[in-house]
């Protein structure tokens, strides 16, 4: 069924589900959600499965034309989402209307939006995910004249977050860090620094990572390693000192050193970095790191069981 | 064995073996992940061989990281039989002309005949050590040294799928069209990567590939075929 025609496409806006599980090892990049946390609440609050397919729209958003009554939800950053001109609340479940126009207007906090609908997109499945990553073929951004399909199946409005579950993000982060597995190759000035001295994020970065500009670091390392597998929101440290994040388009592989890795529940505050913005990182040990990543999990299980 | 284990943040384990590099270490790496598909242990999401480690992923909901290393422990304890097969992979590769446009340089630089070139490219079967760096491709290792090279002064900004190269001490195969450096040297008209096919790859870790001449004529034939979806690869198992 046919649920909107696509007016303007947007700057980058692409369907986005939790990524291909599986195909690492044949170097094809995760991709999924850059903010996992957004996607799976918008999901939750549609009624869908949390891995289902959403519309990832980054800075400026797309118009889209509703072609039937169907229950939305916007996740993520405040790009002013608006139906017919008039601001609508996110983090909450509603209907957009036959006829109606969907469209974003300045970007207030952050950089990515989640547009999820009942019953999901249909968009062609590469691998087992419908997630788009375009330097492989798998998928391509949304164009004007696009049309949108789906299955709407149920029209439950009105579930939201409470203002103290919605995350805050911004342009000042701290995030934590699980080190290694290289840290050992660096030296203790290096460390320190990189732990005390705030990084700027660059303009040159995306899906694939954050690149960031750090005064401080003097790095006197061999930059390179025999290469491994790079994880979600592992830090490399190449030999100039410029720390980068790498994210759900990231290469399955890399032979730079990794000072450590970004834990999972605080990515969302990375995705939502506009260039510019400072992040801090602090230590965390793997098993704090892990009560909080599951933390996340039974709540995302109790909201789920909320809205069945 | 001196294997140890650290976390890649709170859903992933890098297992280092800590020995050099070797056709063995890649041997028992890749029996490792044979025996972790065999048993599939809930909350273990996927793995990737590398050169000497492999990561593993996992839902720290299911297991904590001390847990789940005492798992990979027992794993590496009984996954230590080396295999004494190897698979062959043959890659009909077009060497020189419009597909090897580095080839005749290449030759300059080494004082050979072309014919040197490709007969010391073909000569020997190369092991693939990893799968990364883009979909499909295969980090090979068992370049002669007489042919190895440094990488163009100017990258080119696109390298067509399917061309052969070589960079530094190794040869490799560009699975899809991206920008390069390395000194192409000939081109396949097979397809390491196939998005929309249920067999996606054709390579796997430990696999070993030899490449072999073939004429303009067997090129397009073979190209043919494989668009077709009816050319068959020849691969073959042989003992070490």
């Amino acid at each position: 069924m046919k649920l909107f025609s696509v007016e303007k496409p947007g700057v980058y806006t692409t369907f986005q589900d939790l990524g291909r599980t599986g195909y690492l090892k044949y170097g094809v990049p995760a991709s999924g959600a850059l903010d996992r946390f957004a996607l799976q609440v918008g999901n939750i609050l549609v009624g869908n499965q949390r891995n289902t397919v959403g519309l990832e729209i980054t800075m400026q958003g797309p118009e889209l034309v509703a072609e039937v009554d169907c229950v939305i939800a916007i996740t993520g950053a405040d790009l002013s989402p608006m139906i017919n001109g008039e601001r609508i609340h996110m983090w909450k479940s509603q209907t957009i209307r036959k006829g109606q126009v969907l469209e974003f207007g300045r970007p207030n906090v952050g950089v990515r939006a989640y547009l999820t609908v009942n019953g999901g997109f249909e968009a062609e499945e590469y691998m087992g995910s419908k997630s788009v990553y375009e330097p492989a073929g798998l998928g391509r951004k949304l164009e004007a004249g696009d049309e949108l399909n789906g299955n709407p199946q149920n029209q439950i409005t009105g579930i939201g977050l409470f203002h103290t579950e919605i995350p805050a993000y911004g342009r000042e982060v701290e995030v934590r860090v699980i080190k290694g597995p290289h840290d050992h190759k660096l030296s203790s000035d290096v460390l320190e620094q990189f732990f005390t001295t705030p990084h700027e994020v660059s303009p040159q970065s995306n899906r694939m990572g954050y690149r960031l500009v750090s005064d401080g670091i003097k790095t006197d390392h061999e930059g390179d390693i025999i290469s491994d597998a790079v994880p979600l929101g592992g830090i490399q440290l190449p030999a100039n000192g410029e720390p980068i994040i790498l994210l759900a388009d990231r290469q399955t592989t890399g032979g730079y050193t990794r000072i450590g890795t970004v834990i999972g529940p605080d990515l969302p505050l990375i995705a939502q970095m506009p260039p510019g913005g400072t992040i801090r990182f602090k230590e965390i040990s793997v098993e704090e790191a892990q009560e909080l990543a599951i933390d996340q999990e039974r709540i995302f299980r109790i909201w789920e069981r909320i809205v069945r | 064995m001196n294997i140890t284990f650290h976390p890649l943040g709170e859903a992933a384990v890098k297992l280092s073996y800590n020995e050099e590099v070797s056709p063995s270490l890649t041997s028992r790496i890749q029996a490792f992940c044979r025996e972790l598909a065999s048993i599939n242990i809930d909350g273990i999401t996927e793995w990737v061989p590398a050169y000497d480690s492999v990561t593993v992923y996992y839902e720290p909901w299911t297991h904590t990281y001390a847990e789940l290393t005492e798992i990979l422990e027992d794993i590496t304890a009984v996954a230590i039989e080396e295999s004494h097969k190897k698979m062959i992979v043959t890659i009909p590769t077009l060497y020189g002309g419009e597909y090897g446009p580095d080839l005749e340089d290449l030759a300059k630089q080494k004082r050979m005949q072309h014919e040197d070139i490709i007969k010391i490219h073909t000569n020997e079967d190369y092991l693939v050590n990893m799968i990364g760096f883009l979909p499909g491709f295969p980090y090979l290792s068992g370049l002669d040294e007489r042919i190895a090279a440094p990488r163009l002064d100017n990258p080119r900004q696109k390298v067509p799928a399917g061309s052969v190269g070589i960079a530094e001490a190794q040869t490799g195969v560009y699975p899809l069209e991206s920008p390069g450096g390395w000194n192409i040297i000939g081109r396949t008209p097979l397809q390491l990567f196939q998005p929309e096919k249920d067999e996606s790859f054709l390579l796997n870790q430990g696999d070993y590939l030899r490449f072999r001449s073939v004429t303009e004529e067997e090129f397009e034939h073979i190209l043919e075929e494989v668009e077709k979806g009816s050319y068959e690869v020849q691969r073959e198992e042989v003992s070490m």
